[in-house]
Formats: structure tokens, sequence, C-alpha cells
């Protein structure tokens, strides 16, 4: 890197400095006042996280960060990077500031690049919009930004497409594609949350490393808490568009003095390990469920292939689980481990190429239509998506009523309209939002919701999956909180999909962990994840940040001397 | 995406309960008043459904007889627009004949829209090889000029209104099936319809309850241009004299009559029927584009 090019930044002071930052947008229901307030200020080499719920404003803080609002937004107070202020100044100023002062990196690194340019020559692109040098000499640094965030076989990488690239390889390209001018300020907007967590904690590892290397200021911006404690420095809690505390993440993340910081770290499900001091069985109601009651959903040696011929994905393989009357059985795993097709199998979705379901003791395959139609009166679904969960065109009293009308068709509006309060009561949410529409309703307010709809017609079984992912965690643990109630009330077992081991382990009695199609480990939920037996197990769980920071060093440096212990045997 | 953070275990319900459903429509009617255009385009309809229904109780005229003594007038204060070469008082022949543009265009238009939806929904629902079979019929059917199919049928028979009604709907019903099939491809695997699917509900039931009402805006928008493709449509062949035969007319018949006479310098019995097909066809175009803008904002909610 040329010395003449370095970036301008001021000797001392902090990279970013922001002034009593305050943020509204104009929309047509009036101006909506989304930041307010905020003063914060990150020094060169160090990480500052910017947490809070959605709709808290911390992405707009980023983004008025780097000139970046909508232009329906107007910014006052003031925010300097590198001592330019950037409030007011004009589209030619931000832009010699942007890619090389400041840079930003993503959530979602699927689009974050363009899909029809190799990334290459989207990093040497980067490159020289701010420096006069040669296509061949900016090809050249590409190759060596590829092999310093740790792409195997840069120079051939290279010439790869983003969709030759698995999604953390994708994330790391964006970082090359951020760090390529060496700045003294990093942006980071949700970095790892869609990633899968082994991946999220080489994605932190890099961008640590980088930091550290290069004095880099970080702005990291996130919802998840052990991400923060994995690799902040300090923390700013952000609610309702102002700064509620800043601090050491050691002390806001320990010793929160804020009423919400507290709230907000109560709520977040925390993962037990092994050796720390924890109750044996994480879930109460483990004992209540007998071991060997009635199965409810059995997959027998299921397998299932889409597409044929060579282009054919196996996605199942040789799968088999029971849910037993009662319990919670966790279906975790990484993305495209094949948790959420298991879980479409057992709803019969989706035929099995072989193997045996049977849903309440009788074998799917071999009912007719309208049997299995009526067997399936007993099944109650739940799924990911809070806004496509809901028809919107339905008020929540007819989506609610949904399977009243397809399984009840003698009763009569009265009679419905009291079972759709009735069920409303139970996940406690006011009869009237029966009138409203779905839009009208927060994540939360909608993903019980589908729940009082999975409900209404009590079913023996509930599949829910990954019902909390899209939520916050103050969110999460009010409607887990009402599933588990309204569980122990109906009896009804629970088939429990998701990818957040901490929320598994609260919630399930037993667990089933997959990978690649196949099941690697199951068991008590207590035995498994505390002392799991398969080596991609502990992996997983020694990937999972815990909101402790000082827990979470120890665990990061244990993780990484076992990850390379790994390496060694595997080179020798 | 805005998950609101609620703070308590219950959150309240801040906002009126009644105004719900009444806010989405009345907003998409704003948002349709705000297209200039859409507006303009909804009046002049307007004006020729009511100048051709209404206008002849008003200025009643003789459109069957022929009466050679006041053939190619001049217009005056008698005959607003002229009369024709048979003696019809233009103005009255105007209302006369869009009596025939509009029904047939509206009832060809509609039942195209019917047509196409029905085979577009059932195409991408089922999937697999039965949506590449109805799709290629679809395909097929585009590849032959929808106007060749009309001309063949009229030169074998002469058809009445409904046979033409008929003809048009069944020629022009490709385009909204496809559009039809690319929005049922993205509902139906929607979680809402997972979920009815998952419960036991029946197809007929996600694709008349979910699919259907979630494509209103795309079939709405597709019905309107459909119209306007239709009053065209019999536009053309009438045009070229297949299509309803004398004394019934319709515009776009009254404009090949007109043309004959074109270098006698009759110019009212061209400029006002020409202008008239111009007219609807853009306003019935400028609706469905105020349709669109409008539907925007009950789809996303």
């Amino acid at each position: 890197m040329t010395a003449d090019q370095s970036p301008a930044a001021p000797a001392a002071g902090p990279i970013l400095r922001l002034d009593d930052l305050g943020v509204v947008f104009t929309t047509q229901s009036g101006e909506v006042p989304a930041v307010s307030g905020v003063s914060l200020s990150v020094d060169p080499g160090e990480t500052l996280a910017l947490v809070g719920e959605s709709g808290s404003g911390k992405s707009t803080v980023a983004l008025a960060a780097m000139g970046l609002l909508a232009g329906n937004a107007r910014a006052t107070g003031s925010a300097t990077v590198a001592g330019t202020e950037v409030i007011g100044a004009g589209e030619t100023a931000l832009a010699g500031l942007r890619g090389r002062t400041v840079s930003m990196v993503f959530q979602e690194p699927a689009t974050a690049l363009d899909p029809l340019t190799r990334v290459g020559k989207q990093i040497a692109e980067v490159l020289r919009n701010h420096r006069d040098i040669s296509a061949k000499d900016a090809a050249a640094q590409a190759v060596e930004l590829l092999r310093r965030v740790g792409i195997p076989e840069p120079d051939k990488r290279a010439s790869a497409y983003p969709f030759q690239l698995s999604g953390g390889q994708r994330q790391r390209v964006v970082i090359a594609m951020a760090i390529a001018n060496e700045p003294a300020l990093l942006i980071a907007d949700e970095p790892t949350t869609a990633l899968d967590v082994t991946v999220q904690a080489e994605i932190l590892d890099l961008l640590r490393r980088l930091a550290a290397e290069t004095g880099t200021g970080v702005l990291l911006v996130t919802h998840n808490m052990g991400v923060v404690a994995d690799f902040a420095d300090r923390v700013a809690v952000m609610y309702h568009g102002e700064i509620v505390e800043t601090g050491p993440v050691e002390d806001v993340l320990l010793r929160p003095s804020h009423e919400y910081t507290r709230r907000l770290l109560a709520a977040v499900p925390r993962l037990s390990v092994a050796g720390e001091d924890v109750p044996e069985t994480a879930p109460a109601a483990a004992s209540s469920a007998p071991a060997q009651a009635e199965p409810v959903v059995e997959l027998d040696d299921v397998s299932v292939v889409f597409g044929r011929g060579r282009g054919a994905v196996r996605a199942l393989d040789g799968v088999s689980l029971t849910v037993r009357h009662g319990e919670t059985l966790g279906l975790v795993g990484e993305s495209g481990s094949g948790k959420s097709t298991a879980s479409r199998v057992a709803l019969g979705l989706i035929r099995p190429t072989q193997g045996t379901v049977s849903l309440f003791g009788t074998d799917l395959a071999r009912t007719r239509s309208r049997a299995r139609r009526a067997l399936r009166s007993g099944i109650g679904v739940v799924l990911q998506d809070p806004v496509a969960s809901l028809d919107a065109r339905m008020t929540v009293g007819e989506c609610v009523a949904e399977p009243l009308r397809v399984h009840r068709r003698a009763l009569s509006a009265r009679d419905r309209q009291k079972r759709v309060a009735a069920v409303l009561d139970r996940v406690r949410l006011p009869r009237d939002v029966a009138r409203r529409a779905p839009r009208e309703l927060s994540g939360g307010q909608r993903q019980r919701v589908s729940l009082a709809r999975a409900l209404v017609l009590e079913p023996r079984l509930l599949v829910a999956d990954e019902p909390t992912s899209a939520l916050d965690v103050s969110v999460q643990e009010a409607v887990l909180d009402v599933i588990s109630e309204l569980q122990a009330e109906l009896g009804f077992a629970c088939l429990f999909v998701s990818h957040d081991l901490a929320v598994v382990q609260h919630f399930a009695q037993r667990v089933v962990v997959m990978r690649a199609g196949r099941v690697e480990e199951q068991g008590d939920t207590g035995t498994t994840l505390l002392r799991p037996e398969t080596d991609y197990t502990r992996r997983l769980l020694a990937a999972v940040p815990v909101p402790d920071p000082v827990v979470q060093r120890s665990r990061r440096a244990e993780r990484l001397t076992t990850l390379a212990a790994g390496r060694t045997e595997a080179t020798a | 995406m805005s998950t609101v953070i609620q703070p308590g275990r219950t959150p309240g319900t801040t906002t009126p309960a009644k105004s719900a459903a009444a806010s989405g429509t009345r907003l998409a009617v704003r948002r349709f008043l705000r297209h200039r255009l859409a507006v303009v385009g909804l009046g002049v309809v307007v004006f020729f459904v009511l100048f051709c229904f209404a206008g002849p109780l008003v200025y009643s005229t003789d459109q069957t007889h022929t009466l050679l003594h006041q053939v190619n007038l001049a217009p005056s204060g008698t005959h607003w627009l002229g009369t024709d070469a048979v003696g019809h008082d233009e103005l009255g022949r105007l209302m006369y004949g869009g009596k025939v543009s509009l029904i047939v265009g509206l009832a060809a238009g509609v039942l195209a829209t019917v047509i196409g939806t029905l085979w577009g929904a059932a195409a991408g629902y089922a999937g697999g090889w039965i949506d590449a079979v109805m799709m290629r019929v679809v395909d097929a059917g585009i590849a032959i000029p929808a106007l060749f199919i009309l001309l063949v049928v009229s030169a074998i028979t002469t058809p009445d209104l409904g046979g033409l009604v008929l003809i048009l709907g069944f020629v022009s019903w490709l385009v909204p099936s496809r559009l039809v099939r690319a929005e049922t491809l993205t509902l139906k695997n929607r979680d809402y319809i997972l979920t009815l699917r998952a419960i036991g509900g029946t197809h007929a039931r996600a694709i008349t309850r979910h699919i259907l009402p979630n494509s209103v805006s795309t079939i709405a928008v597709a019905a309107t241009f459909q119209i306007a493709d239709a009053i065209l449509l019999v536009a053309y062949v009438s045009y070229l004299g297949l299509g309803v035969q004398p004394p019934a007319t319709d515009w776009g018949g009254m404009l090949s009559v007109g043309l004959t006479a074109a270098y006698s310098g009759y110019w009212w019995l061209i400029l006002p029927p020409g202008l008239a097909i111009i007219l609807v066809v853009w306003a019935f175009n400028a609706i469905g584009d105020g349709l669109r803008d409008a539907f925007d904002v009950r789809g996303r909610g």
C-alpha cells in the first residue's frame, strides 16, 4: 500500500465522534423521530458495540455516520469522521470519505456483492476507486486481501463468482472490500446475523485480528449480546432512539446500571456450559414427561431426495426421530442441516423418498387424502416469519378461525367467534385484535396470533419451526413463555426447530442435533448439550458466544486451542 | 420489518380497533386519487359510459333508416357532428357505436381475465409437469397473433355480439394467465399457505381464499389492460369489415366507413370515432396504472 495515499487520520482523538445526533424521517403519517441526542465516540483500535432491539435506531446511527441516510431522513447535530463533518457534507466529499477513511460491512453477504462480477474484480474496483493504480496491481492486491481475510487459494478464488462461495466466504470477501483501503473506521452492521454460529465465530475472529493489526476503530451494530461480549471493548445501549447506557463491556454486561439494559440481559437465553455452576437439568419440565409415553409423531429411517439424476440433493439421510406425548423435542443444526426438511416431513408436506412417517400412530403413506386431512386436524404449526405467516388480506380473527373453517364446518359463526376469543385470551392477546389487520401488530404479537391459530383446534402436536428467531430477545422470551405454559395446560407434544442452542436448552427436554441431513446425536437436553458425545456438537456449542465477557474470553481461547489442535492433528 | 419493542409482558393495543380494515381501503383510495392521470382516466371512462348509455335519452336520433336527403352534411346546429354517407346523425351514431365497443370491450376483457386467472392460478399452484404443459399451451397461443385467429374465424362465420365477446375473450387470456401464474408461484410458498396445508386444508381453499385474494391487484390491473386491448381489437376487426354487421356498428366500423370518404374532406366522420377509441383505450390504461399504485400499499402490509 502506497504511503502517500494512506487515509488522513488525525494523530490523536477519536476517529468517529457523534455529538447530539438526531435523525427524523418524514413519512406519509408525519415526522417520525428515529434517533435523538446520540453522542458517542470511537477511538482508533477500539471496538464500540451499539446494541439495541429492532426499531431502537442503531442502524440509523450507523448509516448517519456514513452519510448514507435515505432521502426522507433529516439529520441534526454533528457526526465527524476523522475530523470531517459528515452531516450536511456534499456528495463528492462523502464519496472521498467512504470506502477509504470509513467503510461498511452489511448484514447480508448475499446481497452486498454483485452476483455477476468476479469477487477479485469487485475488490479491485474498490481499490481503484480511491487510488490511481494499474488494473494489474489492483488485481494482485485483491488476491493479497483475500489471503488476509483467510480465503484458501486466494489466487484461484479471486476469479470466482459470489454464488460459488459459501455464506461465510462471501462475508469474508465483503470484509476484504471494506478493509481494501485500510480505513480508519469500520462500521459493521450485524455482520454475523445471517451466518451460522461456527461461521460467526470465525468472522468475529477475523474482524478482531484485522482491527488489532491495523489499529482500525470498529463500530459494531448488533442485537446479539454474545457477539458483544466476544468482540467489543465498550458498549452503548440504545432504546427508543436514545443511548441509555455506555461503558466498558464488563461493566455494562455484568453490572448494568440502567433498568432497560438489565431487562434486556435478563431476557437473553444463556447457554449453560459444562464446568459452569449450572443446575444439572436445565428444563424444569423434564421429569414431568414420562420417558415411554406414546409417540405422537415418528420418523423411521426417512430419506428425502430433491431433484433427480446428477443434480439430486439428499436433504435427509436415514433420519429417525420420535416426539412423544407431552414432551418438547428440540431439533437443532446449522443452516442446510435438514432440520426444517425434517419438520416438514413430520407435517406431511414433503413426502419421504424412503422410510415411513407415522402421525398419531397412523402411517401417513397409507392413509387416503380425506383421512389424512382429518388426521392433520391434530397438528398446529407456527413458522418463522411473522410477516409471511399471516395472510395480509384477512383480519386476525379470520386467520385464527381458519382451522375451524377447515375442520369444524358445522360450527356457527357465534361459536366460532367464541372459540377465537378464548384462544386469543390463552395467548394473552386482547380480544379486540381479532378485528384488526395483521400488519398493525408487532412481530411478537403476530407470532402469538400464529400460535393462537395453531392452538384453536387443541392439537396433540405443535410444530414450531424457528418461531422466535425473527423476534427480539425480550419478545422471544414472552412468546416462549406462552408456549410452555400452554403446553403444561393442554399437554400437546412439541417439535421445536431452532438454530439457537441456548433457546433449545431452556425450552426442550430432548434434543436432536442434525448435520448434513443426518442425525448427529440425540438425547436428553441436559446431558447432550452439557456433555456432548460427538465432536461436531462440541464444536457447535463452543462457537456459541455467551453474553459474559469474562467467560466468553476463556471460551474463545479454549475453542481456538481445540481448533489448532485439530488442525495439527489433521496435517500430521 | 418493524418489530416494536414491548416493554411489558402483554403489549396493549394502542390504536383504535375499528378503523383498521377501513383505513387500508381508504389509503388505497387516496393512493389512487393521488395518481392524477388515473383520476382523469376514470373521468373519461365515466363520461363515455354516460355518453353512450344515457346520451341517446337526451339526444335521440334515428340510426336505422337511410335518409338520402341529408347525406354527408357538415356539422351544424341540427347535426352537431354532421351526418354520414347514409344520413345518420354522426353524434348519435357515436353513442350507438360506442355502446357496442364498450360492451364488447368490457365483456371480452373480463372474460379474458377470468380465463387467464383460472388457468394461471391452476398451473402455478399445481407446478411440475402440469404447469409445464399448461404454460407451453400459453406459449403456443402467444406465438399465433390474436388478430390472425380473429380474422380466420370472422372469415368462416359472421359472429354476432356474443360470439365476438367469446372469440375476443378466448384469444386474449394468455397474458393475464402468465401474470397470475407468476404471482401464484410466489404466493404458494408463503408460510400461511404451508400452515394451511399442514393442518389439512384443501388445495381449493388455498387457491380461493388465499392466492386469488392476494393476487387481486395483479388481476385488476391486468383486467383494465385487457379491456383496453379488447376495445382496440373490436375496432381492428370492425375496421376490416369483419366485426358487427350494418346497420349495427361500433367505433372501428365508423372509422372504416369514414376513411372511404377521407379524400372528400369529411373530417367529422373520422375524427370523432378515432378520438373516442384513443381516449377510452388510454383511459383504461391510466386506470390500470393508478390501480397498481393503489394496491401496492395493501399488499405489503
